[in-house]
């Protein structure tokens, strides 16, 4: 009862600020924290849901370069990997 | 401003709320299960997409919350007038900064200018208003139902709405810096930026002839009040006709320029293949030889009543909605009772002019109970009317395939 007491009043500090986001949870599987860690600095995860799960190989493959080339991304050649292969083997088609 | 502070704050606030047993994936795939979305729309945004209200607006259906893409509900859509409050969010980047109207100065100038001009809020106040009604739809609307599905925001059909917009005319701040003849578009910049810097910031232009057109305003005022901070506060681009993309929200410079603007905004993005639509309207100092930046809004219609998989009873039905095109005017929308072997015309409501929403209604009387459907098509003034089949294009643009709606009668 304490517990929730406190996570109440923590939420009731933090919601004001974050009305406007909560946290997408995506699938739990290797290459999450690469995808969360690179891709959430820039736009939310529910951009990955949304379009899913209709993209093949090629069209994430195509994603991910378009996010570093075309809106700068600073993302490594071996994260991009990663997070390549996370989205097609659990938002692809 | 949405920073990286307010994303680790909203991760803390999950936490706390997870500490209170409340499993949001489960909430909001129960939201999203009364959300009548379209079956057509990705599973993935089914089962992600939120009715969810940003600070002074309704609840919107959430598609993306950073940089935020929220897209309006049908029901607002039966009148030819959206609320403030209900009007769609889009933005490209998350960098969106609270504008203080009493510091905010929009700057014209350029090498298509022969000076200079800014100017205050009070300062455009103090010039001769204008007022337009006029449609401002995402050059997107509808992606969400392209077959192949196509990558970006997928939307439903809401991501536009119909406002009565007052500002000043371009024209009349372009005369103040001077144009030049040589200027041959007219480039916009808003205060909305990236997270990272070498995220290409959202720069637009148009054509200067579209720029100097008499109803092509720098808006201050929708439906009688400021604009809304997530549609453009303090003043935004009205591009009457024209995809949304040109409407350039919290609007910082306007810059006559005597080469065509490049940069990633205008190409590659935002471009329709050549040759596959009925446009008019021809941006030709940005064509290639394959392709053309979007341009006019195409001719389209939306069934509003009924809505798709109502329950309603035998008798008397009022099939209602709105059929809007790129400024040519609605001359006729038919209706359609029997899967499009013959036509009706519908009865037109009240012309808020050509570049606005015209609603329609079409009295039907349902004679057995079961599944019927009702199509709605609208014709313009230069004899464009809708698709049956989708032109498919890559970015998902210009989706105008006849509105079909099924509903059961009892």
């Amino acid at each position: 009862m304490r517990a929730m007491i406190i996570a109440l009043a923590a939420a009731a500090i933090a919601l004001p600020a974050a009305a406007e986001e909560k946290p997408v949870e995506l699938k739990k599987a290797p290459g999450l924290d690469k995808v969360e860690g690179n891709c959430s600095g820039c736009h939310s995860l529910d951009y990955i849901v949304m379009n899913s799960p209709f993209p093949n190989a090629a069209l994430w493959d195509a994603e991910v370069t378009k996010m570093i080339k075309a809106f700068g991304a600073p993302i490594s050649d071996a994260d991009a990997k990663v997070i390549a292969d996370y989205l097609k083997q659990n938002y692809g088609s | 401003m949405i920073t990286r502070r307010h994303l680790l704050e909203g991760a803390g606030a999950g936490a706390a709320l997870a500490g209170l047993d409340i499993a949001a994936p489960q909430s909001a795939l129960a939201a999203a299960a009364g959300l009548n979305l379209p079956p057509a729309l990705p599973d993935g945004v089914r089962n992600s997409a939120t009715l969810e209200a940003l600070p002074g607006k309704k609840p919107l259906l959430k598609l993306s919350y950073r940089p935020p893409n929220y897209e309006t509900p049908i029901e607002y859509f039966r009148t030819a007038i959206t609320p403030n409050d209900a009007f769609f969010v889009r933005y490209h980047l998350a960098n969106i900064p609270q504008v203080d109207a009493a510091n905010w100065k929009l700057a014209v100038g350029g090498d298509g200018a022969n000076g200079q001009a800014q100017f205050t809020l009070d300062e455009i106040k103090r010039m001769p208003a204008i007022e337009v009604v006029a449609v401002n739809q995402c050059s997107g609307n509808r992606r969400g139902l392209f077959q192949p599905h196509v990558p970006g925001v997928e939307w439903g059909y809401g991501a536009m709405g119909c406002a009565r917009w007052k500002g000043v005319r371009l024209k009349d701040l372009l005369d103040k810096a001077g144009l030049k003849k040589e200027a041959i578009e007219v480039a916009f910049d808003g205060a909305d930026s990236g997270v990272t810097d070498k995220t290409p910031d959202f720069i637009k232009s148009i054509p200067a002839w579209k720029a100097i057109e008499d109803t092509t305003l720098v808006a201050y005022e929708m439906n009688g009040a400021p604009l809304p901070h997530l549609n453009g506060f303090p003043a935004r681009l009205i591009v009457p006709g024209w995809t949304g993309t040109y409407w350039m929200k919290h609007l910082t410079s306007i810059k006559p320029v005597t080469k065509p603007e490049g940069g990633f905004w205008m190409n590659p993005a935002y471009r329709i293949p050549l040759g596959k639509f009925p446009i008019v309207a021809r941006f030709t100092s940005q064509e290639t030889a394959v392709n053309t930046p979007i341009t006019e809004i195409v001719v389209n219609s939306l069934i509003t009543n009924p809505t798709d998989g109502a329950n309603v009873r035998m008798g008397p039905l009022v099939v209602g909605g709105i059929a809007w095109d790129g400024g040519y005017g609605i001359s006729t929308v038919e209706v359609s009772s029997d899967g499009g072997k013959t036509w009706a015309a519908a009865t037109l409501g009240e012309d808020l002019g050509r570049f606005a929403f015209r609603t329609f209604r079409y009295d039907l009387a349902p004679k057995a109970p079961g599944k019927q459907t009702v199509m709605a098509r609208a014709t313009n003034k230069i004899g464009q009317s809708q698709t049956t089949e989708l032109i498919h294009n890559p970015a998902g643009y210009h989706h105008n395939v006849v509105h079909r709606v099924t509903f059961n009668v009892a």
